[in-house]
C-alpha cells in the first residue's frame, strides 16, 4: 500500500513541477506587459509590479497598427477554415463513399503530398503568386492554405464509418451523390468538421514563414508577422512591455478557440495518432 | 433528343462523374500549390538565378557547390544535433509525464490544460517570451540563476555554445503537451489484467514498466519519433526571431539557410539545391524509419 502512495505523491510531484514550467512563461509574459521600463530594467525583477502599468496595451496600439494585424489574422483564418472544410469534406466523401477509376492512385498522391516539406516549395510559390500578382494580398494569404491531406484523412475516416442505410434510401429516392453528401452525409460529420475547423484555425493564425514572405504592408500583415516586425532584431529588442502585451493579444484568440473545442482538438490529435 | 436524354442520364447516374466534380477542387488545389511548385522547385536548382537577370541553366553545379561549401556541412551538423536533441527528449520527457498522469490522478483535465497551452500557442510568441526569459542581463531565469549561487551564468543566445541549447529547450517546452497526449492515449490502451498478471508474477515499479509499458508503446514512441525527427528538420521561426542563425552561425539550421540564400542573398538556384537536400533527407529518414519500423515495432 505504502508503494502505491509514493507512486502517487512522486507523480503529482511530477505533473506539478511540469505544469508550473509551463504556465510560468505566460505568467511571466503576463507580468512584464503590466510593467513600465523601470521595473523591466530594474537589477531585481518584482513578481507583482507596484503600479501595474495598463497603459502598455493602448501604447501598443501607437506603435504597431495591431488593430489592423487582428483583423488580417481573423479574416485570414476564418476564411482558410472555410475554404479546408469545402475541399476536404467534398474529396474526402468522395474518397470513402464513391466507386471511380485511379480512387487508389489519387489517394496515394493525396499521401505522398503530405511528405513534401512546405519550405520545399515556398520559391516556386512565390513566383507563382507574383505572375498572378497576389503577392501583398489576402489572395496570398488563403488560397494556397485551404488545401490539406492533412483534413481529407480526417474526414474520409469519419466517412468510411458510417453506416451505408442512409445513403441507400437517399439512392432509392433519387438523389445523385452530391445531394446525398450535402444533406445526409455532411451534417452527420459535424464533429469531425468542427475538429478540422479548430486545427485549421489555429494552424493559420500561427502561420508565420509565409506570411512573412508574402507580405509587405501594414494592411495586408497578420498578427505574428506585424509583431515579428514590431521585435525587431534580437540584438536590440527594447520594448519588452509592450511587446509582451502585443503577444498576449495575439495568444488569446486560439486560447479562446481552444477552451472551446478542447474535446474536439484533443480528438483529432488522436485521429492523427492512429493513421499511422 | 432522346439519346441525349439517355447519355445525360447515363452520365448523372454515374458515381464517377460526380468523384470527379467532388475531388476536383481538392486534386487542382494539391496540383497547383504543391505538385507543381515541387517540380518548379528542381528546376530552379538547375539555374543560376538572382532576380535582375534572367535565370541561366547551370546543370548541376549548385549541387557541386553545395558539396564543396564548408557551410553546407555546418549547417547540417547543427540541423542534425539540434533534431536529435530534440527528439530525444520529445520522448522521455513526454512519456514520463504520461505514465505519471496515467496513475489515475485527480485534475487530469487540468494538467492537460496546462501542458497544452504551450502547444496552441504562436511560435512567434513563443519566441518573444522566451527571448526575454533568456535575455543575459535582465532576464529572470539568469536573475534566478545568479540568486541560486552561480556567478557568472550563460549568455544564453548570445553565446555560441548555449544559443543553440536555449533554442533546443524551447522547442521542447512547446510540444511537451502535444506529445504527453498521444502517449497517454497509448497507455490507455495498455489493458490493466497485464500489469495484475505482472504483479502476480512479482514484479515490480520499474522492472513492470521495462517489461509491459515499453515494448507495448514501441508503436507510439515510433510514431513520436518520425513527427518529431521531420518538425525538427523544419524549425524556422524560432531561428529566425530568437537567433537569426548566430552568433557565429552556431544556430545556422538549414530552413533558416535556405531563406537567406533566397530571400536575403537573392541565390535562388542555390537556395532550390538546399531545398531539394531537404526534401531528400526528409523523405530518406521517413522510408528509413518506414523499414526499421518493421524490426523495432512490437505488437500485442
Amino acid at each position: 500500500m505504502g508503494n502505491v502512495r509514493i507512486k502517487i505523491v512522486l507523480s503529482y510531484t511530477i505533473l506539478t513541477i511540469g505544469a508550473v514550467s509551463m504556465i510560468f512563461p505566460f505568467i511571466w509574459m503576463l507580468i512584464t506587459s503590466l510593467m513600465t521600463d523601470n521595473q523591466i530594467f530594474s537589477s531585481t525583477p518584482q513578481l507583482i509590479p507596484n503600479p501595474l502599468r495598463w497603459q502598455n496595451y493602448i501604447e501598443v496600439a501607437d506603435k504597431i497598427p495591431i488593430f489592423t494585424y487582428f483583423m488580417n489574422s481573423l479574416l485570414v483564418s476564418v476564411a482558410t477554415v472555410a475554404g479546408q472544410i469545402i475541399t476536404c469534406s467534398l474529396a474526402a466523401y468522395a474518397f470513402a463513399r464513391l466507386k471511380f477509376k485511379y480512387k487508389e492512385f489519387l489517394f496515394l498522391l493525396f499521401l505522398a503530398t503530405l511528405m513534401i516539406p512546405p519550405q520545399v516549395n515556398i520559391l516556386p510559390l512565390f513566383f507563382l503568386m507574383r505572375e498572378l500578382q497576389w503577392i501583398d494580398t489576402y489572395w496570398a494569404l488563403i488560397i494556397p492554405g485551404i488545401f490539406g491531406g492533412f483534413g481529407i484523412f480526417l474526414l474520409r475516416q469519419w466517412f468510411i464509418s458510417f453506416p451505408a442505410d442512409l445513403e441507400d434510401a437517399a439512392k432509392i429516392d433519387g438523389c445523385n451523390p452530391l445531394n446525398t453528401f450535402l444533406h445526409i452525409a455532411l451534417p452527420l460529420a459535424l464533429p469531425a468538421i468542427v475538429t478540422l475547423g479548430i486545427f485549421s484555425f489555429i494552424a493559420s493564425w500561427n502561420s508565420f514563414m509565409w506570411p512573412l514572405i508574402v507580405t509587405n504592408s501594414d494592411s495586408i500583415k497578420t498578427l505574428p508577422v506585424g509583431l515579428a516586425s514590431f521585435k525587431g532584431s534580437f540584438r536590440d529588442t527594447t520594448q519588452w512591455a509592450q511587446l509582451m502585451a502585443a503577444s498576449i493579444i495575439t495568444t488569446i484568440p486560439v486560447i479562446i478557440i481552444f477552451m472551446l473545442g478542447q474535446k474536439y482538438f484533443i480528438k483529432g490529435i488522436m485521429m492523427g495518432a492512429i493513421k499511422e | 433528343m432522346n439519346y441525349w436524354n439517355n447519355l445525360k442520364y447515363k452520365i448523372l447516374s454515374k458515381d464517377s462523374f460526380w468523384a470527379i466534380l467532388m475531388i476536383m477542387p481538392a486534386l487542382l488545389g494539391i496540383l497547383i500549390f504543391t505538385i507543381i511548385p515541387v517540380i518548379g522547385s528542381f528546376i530552379i536548382s538547375l539555374t543560376r538565378w538572382n532576380l535582375i537577370s534572367a535565370p541561366k541553366f547551370v546543370g548541376l553545379k549548385n549541387y557541386t557547390l553545395l558539396i564543396s561549401d564548408p557551410l553546407f556541412y555546418k549547417v547540417l551538423a547543427i540541423t542534425s544535433l539540434y533534431a536529435v536533441s530534440v527528439v530525444f527528449l520529445s520522448i522521455i520527457l513526454p512519456l514520463i509525464l504520461a505514465v505519471a498522469l496515467n496513475q489515475k490522478i485527480k485534475g487530469l483535465a487540468l494538467y492537460r490544460t496546462a501542458y497544452f497551452l504551450p502547444v496552441i500557442t504562436p511560435m512567434v510568441v513563443v519566441a518573444i517570451v522566451w527571448s526575454w526569459i533568456f535575455d543575459p542581463s535582465n532576464g529572470i531565469l539568469n536573475f534566478l540563476l545568479t540568486k541560486t549561487g552561480i556567478t557568472n551564468p550563460p549568455l544564453w543566445l548570445f553565446d555560441s555554445f548555449w544559443a543553440l541549447i536555449a533554442i533546443i529547450i524551447v522547442s521542447v517546452w512547446k510540444n511537451i503537451g502535444y506529445y504527453m497526449v498521444i502517449f497517454l492515449a497509448g497507455l490507455q490502451a495498455i489493458p490493466d489484467s497485464l500489469y495484475e498478471a505482472a504483479e502476480i508474477d512479482g514484479a515490480t515499479g520499474i522492472k513492470k514498466h521495462l517489461n509491459i509499458t515499453l515494448p507495448l508503446m514501441t508503436p507510439t514512441i515510433f510514431f513520436v519519433c518520425v513527427m518529431s525527427t521531420i518538425s525538427s528538420f523544419q524549425v524556422f521561426d524560432l531561428i529566425y526571431l530568437m537567433t537569426e542563425g548566430g552568433p557565429e552561425n552556431s544556430t545556422m539550421v538549414i530552413v533558416y539557410w535556405l531563406y537567406k540564400n533566397a530571400f536575403e542573398f537573392f541565390k535562388l538556384g542555390y537556395a532550390s539545391s538546399i531545398a531539394y537536400v531537404l526534401f531528400v533527407i526528409i523523405l530518406l529518414l521517413t522510408l528509413i524509419q518506414w523499414k526499421l519500423r518493421k524490426k523495432w515495432v512490437m505488437y500485442e
